[in-house]
């Protein structure tokens, strides 16, 4: 069920919206007229049978527990179920909880990693667009291929890369002379260790983007560029960077939302029993050890909340932010 | 063809006298009020996948005396157990019958999510060593049926003992000979530990507490004992191999690669750990390991803490006269020689724990069971679970080295009584 609402809730929601808005801008002239006439009404009917699988998916599982959520955020729940009322007290409670600033500062780092990833896949992805041939597609996958990964299995093998006795790294590390600290159980490098594999991890996704973004640069601008006189680096700050900037702002406003998330690496690759865990959490952990480790549902719904009041009101501010610096076409 | 008229005839009348025994069981019952006649499958909730050959033949023998009851025995991983458990509890969906811990049996018993076991007919927990009794009954009601249990011992690797020529570790050891041991195996150079002490509870703490002659809840579960001088001498033990003696991994290093993989991978020359560990160093290859009682504490006080599962029934079960049959099975004999020859748990049943011994000849498992007399219950309340989360993460700063001991114990004592006070 939910893969199929899934995805025509991504890609066709703006579609489903638009055929609505029709359907009400017909309804007024419609009545304008003094009738609906029969074959007017079935055609509204059938458009509304047409968007209700989509619709009543969304409806019942991303709206009203988002709705539910926001009322849960206002009760404190019995081991066993049960809510009672308890104001903003769940509010209060989290903005006072000793543990916020240290993850929020956690949760910031993390997604200003992840955002300085961005320069890299615009990067890789100029440099893949470069290669033709057999070996083209070859790349691709390879890149690719951290984002199809399953999240639990690649935190295991980065698990073990980062072991500080037995890892990868630190043996690399040691042909060199460092001695690698412990990367996922010292709190100094903890936030920088995930940082790296969700850089990696997102890498094959922003690439494809980008690459899509570069191949619909016409060609026509370079070789103009190049008959004034502008050689290959005044070309990419000057004709690259502007016409791809849609796809910058499309990564960053994707990453900010998955950076601010945060959540699987910190539990997979360091683990609930872990010296480094208090000094690394994000605020999307706090969320989980409320809502399925003591079991504090009313808080857990709290923080959900006001995370996601946060991720909107950065979001708006990307979108007003946009008009100084994308160029569209 | 007279012989195979023979063994059919004699299968007939086996099954005629299973559904004749069940009969009269269902109607022994139906005096008590409703009955389901007709089929009933029970649900049987359990964590462990490794266990769940020994539950299925468990099943397979009840439902022959049984026809009516079928078991559907269930896995949910461990780490997903409780989670999906308290979540299907609360929708009124749980398991008809399910394993418990002692770490939960409070909160569960304790909100009326489990039917008292005690005032069934036919209960007799006679069988059962009494600190298993106790730790599923609250309020005078037993709700588990004690299933296995599990106590603390010291394991050792004899190659890295040999090497080093250190005599193997006895029934005399004290502290101080496990400290001079663990000097003499540690081995940089090679990367050999003497020791693994990490701030594992079950398997380290709780148990050095004990022998210092301290505690970590006090015995009616009102007061934490983490404050208490002899407990925290008991933690600073544990917590001198690593920074004072430096003869363990440290927290970080015991994070990367945890304990027990260490010592199965003989890098650790000594490890005090739980019986449920063993089929993991049965498994490692190269590894020629066994085991001795814990050390005594420096005034000889012995002790390790005893804990073990227990079986319940689901409070809004439908078939709760199917499930009382079920769970009565389960603390019987027959079901619990087919846990001893398994191998891999210790039946709870008095007398059967020599099967289990015998299963692993290579090891000398009866230190086990001979650490019973010293055993002492694994610490819990009704909500242990308000605690000992804060409680383990306390510890892993201490053992981390961001807080000293003094200030992290006496942190873990207030956050215990906090939530202590709260029952």
């Amino acid at each position: 069920m939910s893969a199929i609402e899934s995805r025509p809730a991504a890609a066709g929601s703006p579609a489903a919206a638009g055929a609505a808005g029709r359907a009400e801008a017909a309804g007024p002239r419609g009545r304008r007229r003094g009738r609906l006439n029969r074959a007017r009404l079935s055609e509204w009917a059938w458009g509304y049978v047409m968007i209700a699988p989509l619709f009543v998916g969304l409806a019942l599982f991303y709206l009203w527990p988002i709705v539910q959520s926001a009322y849960f955020s206002f009760t404190e729940w019995g081991a066993f179920g049960g809510q009672e009322w308890v104001g903003f007290k769940n509010y209060s409670n989290f903005l006072s909880d000793p543990q916020l600033p240290r993850a929020t500062w956690n949760t910031v780092k993390y997604a200003l990693i992840i955002l300085a990833g961005i320069p890299l896949s615009i990067v890789f992805a100029a440099l893949l667009n470069q290669v033709h041939g057999k070996y083209a597609s070859l790349y691709r996958i390879l890149y690719f291929l951290p984002v199809v990964s399953m999240p639990a299995a690649v935190a295991m093998v980065w698990r073990w890369l980062y072991n500080g006795d037995y890892g990868l790294i630190n043996y690399l590390l040691s042909l060199v002379g460092i001695h690698g600290p412990h990367w996922v159980s010292d709190a100094r490098y903890t936030v920088w260790a995930l940082g790296v594999v969700g850089i990696w991890s997102s890498l094959g996704y922003n690439m494809i983007i980008f690459a899509a973004g570069l191949k619909n640069i016409p060609r026509q601008y370079y070789e103009a560029s190049a008959l004034d006189g502008a050689g290959r680096v005044r070309q990419f700050f000057s004709i690259t960077l502007p016409l791809l900037s849609p796809s910058i702002f499309f990564v960053s406003v994707l990453s900010v939302i998955a950076g601010l998330q945060m959540f699987d690496l910190v539990l997979m690759m360091l683990g609930k029993a872990n010296p480094a865990l208090a000094d690394s959490k994000t605020i999307a952990y706090l969320f989980y050890e409320d809502a399925f480790l003591t079991n504090n549902q009313g808080l857990a719904a709290a923080i959900a909340v006001v995370l996601t009041l946060v991720l909107l009101a950065l979001t708006a501010i990307q979108f007003r932010l946009q008009k100084r610096w994308v160029h569209y076409g | 063809m007279f012989r195979k008229v023979l063994v059919v005839a004699g299968a007939g009348a086996l099954a005629l006298a299973a559904t004749g025994c069940s009969s009269s069981k269902s109607s022994s019952s139906s005096s008590a009020g409703k009955t389901e006649s007709g089929p009933v499958t029970l649900t049987y909730g359990i964590w462990d996948a490794k266990q769940k050959p020994a539950m299925q033949q468990m099943a397979d023998a009840f439902h022959a005396a049984h026809p009516n009851i079928t078991v559907d025995v269930q896995v949910t991983p461990n780490a997903d157990y409780w989670t999906k458990l308290q979540t299907a509890a609360a929708s009124g969906t749980a398991p008809d019958v399910f394993w418990m811990s002692t770490t939960r049996i409070g909160l569960y018993a304790g909100q009326k999510q489990l039917m008292p076991l005690s005032d069934k007919p036919g209960f007799d927990n006679s069988p059962f060593p009494k600190s298993l009794n106790d730790v599923y009954t609250l309020d005078g009601k037993q709700y588990g049926m004690p299933k296995d249990f599990d106590t603390v011992g010291l394991f050792y690797n004899k190659k890295l003992f040999d090497a080093a020529g250190v005599k193997y570790p006895d029934a005399t050891w004290t502290w101080q000979n496990v400290i001079d041991a663990a000097q003499k195996l540690n081995d940089p150079g090679k990367g050999v530990w003497g020791i693994a002490s990490p701030d594992w509870t079950q398997e380290n703490l709780f148990n050095t507490m004990l022998q210092a002659g301290g505690y970590a809840i006090s015995p009616d579960h009102k007061k934490s004992g983490f404050d208490d001088p002899k407990s925290i001498a008991g933690l600073q033990y544990a917590l001198d191999f690593v920074t004072k003696y430096k003869v363990s991994p440290t927290a970080q290093q015991m994070t990367d690669t945890q304990p027990d993989q260490l010592f199965a991978s003989g890098k650790v020359a000594m490890f005090t750990d739980g019986d449920y560990d063993l089929p993991e160093y049965k498994a490692a290859a190269g590894l020629d390991a066994d085991v001795a009682p814990l050390p005594a504490g420096p005034d000889g006080k012995r002790a390790t803490v005893i804990n073990g599962l227990g079986n319940v029934i689901y409070a809004k079960t439908k078939h709760p006269e199917a499930a009382w049959e079920w769970v009565k099975y389960l603390g019987t004999k027959e079901a619990n020689e087919i846990q001893a020859k398994t191998g891999t748990v210790i039946p709870a049943y008095n007398g059967l724990a020599a099967d289990w011994v015998a299963a692993t000849p290579q090891y000398h498992l009866q230190v086990f069971i001979d650490q019973l007399k010293d055993a002492v219950p694994y610490p819990v309340s009704k909500n242990t679970a308000a605690w000992s989360k804060p409680m383990q993460d306390t510890l892993d700063q201490i053992w981390g080295g961001k807080i000293d001991l003094q200030t992290g114990a006496k942190q873990i004592a207030d956050q215990m009584n906090a939530a202590l006070a709260k029952e």
